[in-house]
């Protein structure tokens, strides 16, 4: 899957680290133990937590990238370390739910 | 860090800074790094990073921070983490999945939700805690290859 196939349909916006276009799967969560545990290596994962420990567990989890929903912002030591640990991250307006719905259309047309 | 290198093993050595939160996990991902450089597989270093990093967190919420030792032996990487918080009055009720006596502050970061000492346990082979009130508690965590 690929960021790519549905970023304009969501107004995905680069905010830090590299950029990324693939993908394997999508996990949604805020709880950082949980998130943890379940997140498999590249997968997105979607999130309205935006302090700097969402680094780290992107970085542990080897996630392909964030996406912070809900126009979520970053403060600086956060852009600091996503950049330092190379963690991509991207805002959207939309809700994690409907941000779940975008990346399934997009599966479907590009199956 | 200090790594030391002896004939049997591998140790890895950090001190965990309590009053910084920004810091807690910098030692887990630095382990699963060199675990990686290692060669050891994914699923091994995804167990110990996530067993380090849960620990690492606990001792920055309740301990003030402590120190973590990993040591790569022959068959198994065993982690050590220190610390001389209040110690834990109820293992039983801590190892519960949802039970926890973290702050509406540090809930409001992601931690708290009572996952940290039961993932701990369901990612490693052998787990053992040692506490005692006001004095401490460390945790000895195994996960073989």
């Amino acid at each position: 899957m690929h960021l790519s196939d549905f970023s304009q349909a969501v107004s995905l916006k680069h905010l830090c680290g590299p950029t990324a276009d693939d993908f394997d799967g999508v996990y949604v969560g805020d709880l950082l133990s949980r998130a943890m545990s379940h997140i498999q290596a590249g997968n997105l994962w979607i999130t309205i937590m935006n302090n700097i420990n969402v680094v780290a567990v992107a970085s542990l989890t080897e996630a392909a990238a964030v996406i912070l929903a809900e126009n979520v912002s970053l403060t600086p030591d956060v852009f600091e370390a996503a950049n330092e640990k190379g963690i991509a991250i991207y805002s959207s307006c939309e809700s994690a739910y409907d941000l779940c719905v975008s990346i399934a259309k997009s599966a479907d047309e590009h199956q | 860090m200090r790594v030391t290198n002896m004939s049997e093993a591998i140790r890895f050595h950090f001190d965990v800074d309590g009053e910084n939160f920004s810091s807690a996990g910098e030692a887990s991902v630095m382990v699963k790094k060199k675990l990686r450089q290692l060669g050891f597989s994914p699923d091994v270093m995804r167990r110990v990073s996530i067993a380090m990093y849960e620990g690492e967190i606990n001792m920055v919420i309740h301990a003030h921070g402590g120190t973590a030792d990993v040591i790569v032996g022959e068959d198994a990487i065993e982690i050590i983490l220190a610390d001389k918080g209040p110690g834990i009055p109820d293992i039983n009720k801590a190892m519960q999945e949802g039970f926890s006596t973290a702050s509406d502050n540090i809930r409001a970061l992601g931690f708290g939700a009572g996952m940290g000492l039961p993932n701990m346990k369901k990612y490693t082979d052998y787990m053992q805690i040692d506490t005692e009130i006001g004095v401490g508690t460390t945790i000895t965590m195994r996960v073989n290859y």
